[in-house]
């Protein structure tokens, strides 16, 4: 060792010495929670400051201090929840109802091969079909109250889900099934204690997807009949150009996007903590 | 309980697995199988442990399992498989809830595979957490609670560094000699062959036939790491395994 050392002193002597340059690092984003909430902030103080010094007309986009006491209004004439609350309810059952069935569809696809190769192509025919152009006979099967509003957003939100758990059962590791198999373990025992929760990663990802398009739904539901709901509320806002009720709507819908995102992210952490 | 594989023989679409093996498996010994890659020897422990079926042949169980085993033949697997959302006793928990085990029954049964295996102070830690060598111990200590007539082991240390090798191998023989068990052991280790097998059996490559059965009779708590008088009989299997291994990795793959 304390050869190789002076030989490379003596080494050094001449020779023009430099430091290896680094070149790892990167591709290895952090999720850092400030800069999300700083972009907010940023975009709403420059609509603001535009619209106030008339840079941005009021025409073009409602200004942010108006949008919030429109919507202290609604808060205070107790007229939010009266919109709020059909809303919660119709996204909760028909969302339930949708993904519940989809996660069983799913596992099912995932198991028997009768069911993959009579279900998968017609989930494929049901996924891109716009699901708002067949309100109309959603109101002749359902009526023009809640049913349909249910089966719209049901039906929105189960073919996702279909995919992402057959996808999730697929990639669940097959060697923990052989053990199971080898260890003498019901069926029933292996779809409950390795297939479901080997799928969950999958299942849960997949859920971000079909809520999100559950929201987007949601107004589309309550284009017909509806008197109360967000989606009636954004809708007659349209109708009357009132920008600033529109965007009290819109921002409503982010927020219940955020949020639910936000429940998963909890779920994930809670059920998926053994994930390395 | 003794297993007997009668005249096994195995093919995937057009290319020969296994070709006419013949083998007995007496209770109370390990039977270590070697072989060059591909030479159908997982294969054949799937067959003993009825996960595949072979084309022809076939795999008898001579006599009763003893009272009280749970799973007569009970594999233990190269990669582990343990379930990563079960802590180490719920892994245990997982293979005995299926009979009915549970409360205060199973907790004794847990308890006792984890103290054999060493695992006491780990029971509550997820698989994540722990090394190769605890997870193969975790492995182990599963096996054990369905206390197997058989134990099919699945080339169990070559996911290990040769260190934690070396001390699973110790552990192995301890666990035999406190209370002998009947195996199968899979392995393309030599070193670990003769550390282990009472009888190695030596497949040539594919299909693979028995070349040689090889009988090491030094008593196995009396074998240690490096022991001069198990060169010999694993100069001898090299010897027997080379030109075959030499073939086999010189062949296209076919999978």
């Amino acid at each position: 060792m304390s050869e190789i050392h002076t030989d490379e002193t003596k080494g050094s002597a001449g020779a023009e010495r430099q430091p290896v340059a680094f070149r790892g690092g990167g591709f290895a984003p952090k999720n850092r929670r400030w800069i999300g909430v700083l972009v907010f902030v940023l975009l709403i103080a420059i609509a603001e400051w535009g619209t106030r010094t008339g840079w941005i007309t009021a025409l073009t986009l409602p200004r942010p201090s108006d949008v919030l006491e429109t919507f202290g209004e609604l808060y205070s004439s107790g007229l939010l929840f009266k919109h709020l609350l059909p809303s919660l309810s119709r996204l909760v059952i028909g969302a339930t109802f949708g993904v519940l069935l989809g996660i069983c569809i799913g596992v099912l696809i995932g198991l028997f091969s009768v069911m993959r190769s009579s279900l998968v192509p017609l989930v494929a025919a049901l996924f891109p079909i716009p699901k708002i152009a067949l309100l109309p006979l959603f109101v002749i099967w359902f009526g023009i109250g809640e049913g349909s509003k249910y089966a719209l957003i049901a039906f929105g939100t189960f073919t996702p889900t279909v995919v992402a758990t057959y996808g999730a059962v697929d990639n669940v590791d097959r060697t923990l099934i052989r053990m199971g198999q080898s260890f003498g373990l019901s069926w029933l025992s292996i779809v409950r204690k390795i297939v479901l929760p080997g799928a969950m990663p999958g299942i849960l990802s997949g859920l971000r997807i079909s809520l999100a398009i559950a929201i987007i739904l949601l107004v589309a539901a309550e284009m017909l009949g509806a008197e109360y709901g967000i989606g009636a509320y954004i809708l007659e806002a349209g109708s009357l150009y009132d920008l600033e009720r529109l965007f009290v709507g819109v921002v409503i819908l982010s927020l219940l996007g955020v949020i639910v995102s936000a429940g998963i992210g909890i779920l994930e952490r809670r059920l998926l903590g053994w994930r390395v | 309980m003794d297993i007997r594989l009668e005249g096994i023989s195995h093919h995937y679409d057009d290319f020969e697995v296994l070709r006419d093996v013949t083998l007995d498996i007496p209770a109370g010994q390990i039977v270590c199988i070697v072989g060059p890659s591909g030479c159908g020897k997982s294969t054949l422990l799937r067959f003993i442990g009825g996960l595949e079926r072979p084309r022809s042949g076939r795999v008898v169980q001579l006599g009763q399992a003893p009272e009280g085993c749970l799973n007569p033949l009970t594999y233990i697997f190269q990669d582990f498989a343990l379930l990563p959302w079960r802590s180490v006793a719920g892994n245990v928990s997982l293979v005995l809830e299926d009979h009915g085990i549970r409360g205060t029954a199973a907790r004794e049964i847990i308890e006792d595979v984890l103290a054999r295996t060493k695992l006491t102070d780990f029971a509550k830690a997820l698989p994540k957490q722990l090394s190769g060598g605890m997870k193969q111990r975790v492995a182990i200590a599963r096996a054990l609670a369905v206390k197997p007539a058989v134990m099919l082991m699945d080339e169990p240390l070559s996911a290990l560094d040769s260190q934690t090798r070396e001390l699973l191998m110790d552990d192995l023989v301890d666990l035999w000699s406190r209370q002998p068990f009947t195996a199968v052991y899979v392995t393309h280790n030599l070193a670990e062959a003769v550390r282990l097998g009472h009888k190695v059996v030596v497949l040539s490559r594919r299909p693979g036939q028995i070349q040689e059965i090889v009988e090491i009779n030094k008593p196995l708590p009396a074998r240690e790491f490096g022991d001069p008088e198990l060169d010999e009989p694993q100069r001898y299997l090299w010897r027997l395994m080379r030109e075959e291994a030499r073939a086999a990795d010189a062949e296209l793959m076919n999978v």
